[in-house]
């Protein structure tokens, strides 16, 4: 039997889809609306999983009441009411696709330190989500959905 | 899930039915200080308790009969999640009225393992492949068999 426990938290922040390495046409072309130059921005809903033994002293894989505060510093206070592309620094040399979100929000959070990391999943709208599994072959995997969640 | 006479992943289905229950419940560990059980618990130590509305989602998975095409008959699954799960746990206080959870903080995790080992034994047609239960729509516990089935 293997356990995990979930928490959703949310922020709210402005992006760009945009590379230098191409065109402006080609911006237009691959990122089409999301390329707009002003910038646009979502409501993420961020969806932190994490698994390992359950304490018999506390019947908790983690303290959310830990777990809560790491989450917002490391994550929730950085990115809410911010321009990803400029106020959070590894937005400065790659696209801030929510599948880069994603990667670095896991990235932030690996350290927790009362239990595992196994996911984090970044819902960018209620319709596109994007998801990465902790030691799935070599990689953290990036896996993306489209379509209604059912949520 | 790749064991004898089980289907392969391909062909599996897996089906889930949602129910919702309410109850209170409040976490102290009798070998911890009082100032301990603040700490820890914070204000889910208040002994006059508290309550949520619990969703269950119960999924099993299997290989739809070939004459019925269901995996397991619905109201069967109904019946079962009634007997196992509302009558023990709707509108009862945790700490004290479920016996299967004496001795234990009844957190999510440990509700959710409970309601896992409580279903596992009644499932005769296919298997129990997850056992979801959110404490609010923020929180929630997945449970399952634990052999990579899910990976």
């Amino acid at each position: 039997m293997k356990i995990s426990l979930t928490k959703r938290y949310r922020f709210a922040a402005s992006h760009r889809l945009y590379t230098p390495r191409l065109s402006e046409a080609e911006n237009k072309r691959v990122y089409g609306k999301c390329s707009n130059a002003y910038g646009h921005g979502h409501n993420y809903v961020v969806e932190v999983t994490v698994t390992g033994p359950v304490d018999p002293e506390t019947g908790m894989i983690a303290n959310v009441g830990e777990l809560d505060p790491f989450v917002q510093r490391e994550v929730i206070e950085p990115f809410d009411q911010r321009f990803l592309n400029e106020e959070v620094p590894e937005f400065r040399e790659q696209v801030a696709t929510t599948e880069n979100v994603c990667r670095e929000i896991f990235r932030r959070l690996k350290s927790f330190p009362s239990a595992k990391l196994e996911r984090v999943r970044v819902e960018e709208t209620s319709k596109n989500s994007f998801e990465i599994e902790a030691d799935v072959g070599a990689f953290d995997e990036v896996r993306v959905s489209r379509g209604a969640t059912t949520q | 899930m790749e064991g004898a006479g089980l289907p392969g992943k391909d062909r599996m289905i897996r089906v889930t039915r949602k129910v919702e229950f309410s109850a209170a419940h409040f976490y102290h560990n009798p070998n911890f200080s009082a100032d301990e059980n603040r700490r820890v618990f914070g204000k889910c130590n208040n002994p006059h308790g508290h309550g949520h509305n619990y969703v269950l989602e119960v999924t099993i998975a299997g290989e739809p009969d070939p004459t019925t095409g269901m995996v397991l008959d619905l109201k069967e699954l109904k019946d079962i999640l009634e007997t196992e799960v509302m009558e023990r746990m709707d509108h009862r206080h945790l700490n004290y009225e479920v016996p299967e959870l004496t001795g234990q903080i009844p957190t999510c995790e440990n509700i959710a393992a409970v309601i896992w080992k409580l279903l596992e034994p009644k499932i005769k047609s296919g298997k129990l492949d997850r056992v979801r239960l959110y404490e609010s729509p923020e929180l929630f516990v997945d449970v399952n068999a634990g052999n990579g089935a899910r990976a």
